[in-house]
């Protein structure tokens, strides 16, 4: 099973359509990865469907980063 | 079947399906291969429509709908997902009329017309939006009215959401064309429905000489023109308005 860091990288990747190598935890999707505003809610509904879950807009608004995405998934999803 | 105008394997929602042009484009969009969900205010509007579906010998159901009740849009929507798979087209066909010269109409006709033909369209818009842009497919078409366009005495009201309407239809042909959403509208003209057949006749004379074509048209007529923009053939047609009105208002 792959931890919840490799699930947030593989997501951004497919949305994003970047490769894996080039995703850094501290990259920004807009400025690093270049996602566009549609992009980043994309992104949002792919972290909801993965872990099952629902991000309020005004949580969402905050995950610019990958970091924050693992910070937010793992602050929230840890059993 | 390579047919341009296939909508085989295609989830089709179109609303105010009982009677009318609604009707018929529901139809036409099931012949054309599509499993189609048509709605209606009441339960026995949605049964209804469901007989008309099986009688064509067509996939889908009817549902019973009150599109200006946001928890009951979201719970049918997710209900077709859940029968029938996400929803790829969405004809917004909805709407009612409040007619009142402006001076006598009242705040509850402006908000009634506006909640249903403007408010509602955007509502059902959003909804399958998600599913579409995942697909990275969909077709959203709004059945707006010559009235958006030309005016007419006595619906302000209805101009208003018509219009609001086109307006609402480019600005999202623009954000959602990167994932192969097109959002497209047709404008009838005087078509003879349970709608225009309230006209008085002095009125419908009146109507009828402006009209190049010289007839009301057929509720028929505007589903062909539903069928092309929702078909692989009008996959490059987004943020316009077909208008279909045998020429009595010319864009």
């Amino acid at each position: 099973m792959e931890n919840i860091e490799q699930r947030v990288r593989k997501i951004v990747a497919e949305q994003l359509g970047v490769n894996e190598s080039e995703i850094k935890n501290e990259s920004s999707f807009v400025d690093d990865l270049g996602a566009d505003s549609l992009d980043t809610v994309e992104l949002v509904m792919a972290l909801e469907e993965e872990f099952e879950c629902e991000i309020p807009d005004e949580e969402a608004e905050k995950i610019t980063t990958v970091q924050q995405a693992i910070d937010y998934v793992n602050a929230h999803l840890k059993q | 079947m390579s047919n341009v105008f296939s909508l085989q394997g295609q989830v089709a929602l179109v609303t105010g399906a009982s009677r009318g042009i609604g009707r018929a484009v529901l139809l036409e969009l099931g012949r054309l291969g599509a499993t189609v969900v048509g709605t209606a205010t009441s339960a026995a509007g949605a049964a209804d429509i469901g007989k008309a579906i099986a009688d064509a010998g067509l996939q889908g159901a009817g549902l019973a709908l009150d599109v200006t009740d946001a928890a009951a849009c979201e719970a049918v929507v997710g209900d077709i997902e859940k029968r029938f798979g996400a929803v790829g087209v969405l004809v917004n066909n909805a709407g009612i009329t409040r007619d009142n010269l402006a001076m006598r109409m009242k705040d509850e006709e402006w908000d009634a017309v506006i909640d249903t033909n403007l408010k509602a369209v955007f509502r059902m818009s959003r909804l399958v939006m998600r599913g579409m842009m995942k697909a990275r497919n969909g077709r959203i078409v709004n059945i707006t009215s010559v009235v958006g366009s030309a005016g007419n005495p006595g619906q302000a009201n209805y101009a208003a959401a018509k219009a609001g309407v086109a307006g609402m239809s480019r600005a999202l042909a623009r954000e959602l064309g990167s994932r192969n959403i097109t959002v497209n509208c047709v404008a009838p003209g005087f078509i003879d429905t349970d709608m225009t057949r309230a006209l008085p006749d002095a009125a419908r004379d009146a109507l009828l000489g402006n009209i190049a074509l010289g007839r009301l048209g057929k509720p028929e007529e505007i589903a062909g023109a539903v069928a092309f923009l929702v078909s692989p053939a009008a996959a490059y047609v987004t943020g316009t308005t077909l208008h279909v009105n045998g020429g009595m208002y010319m864009s």
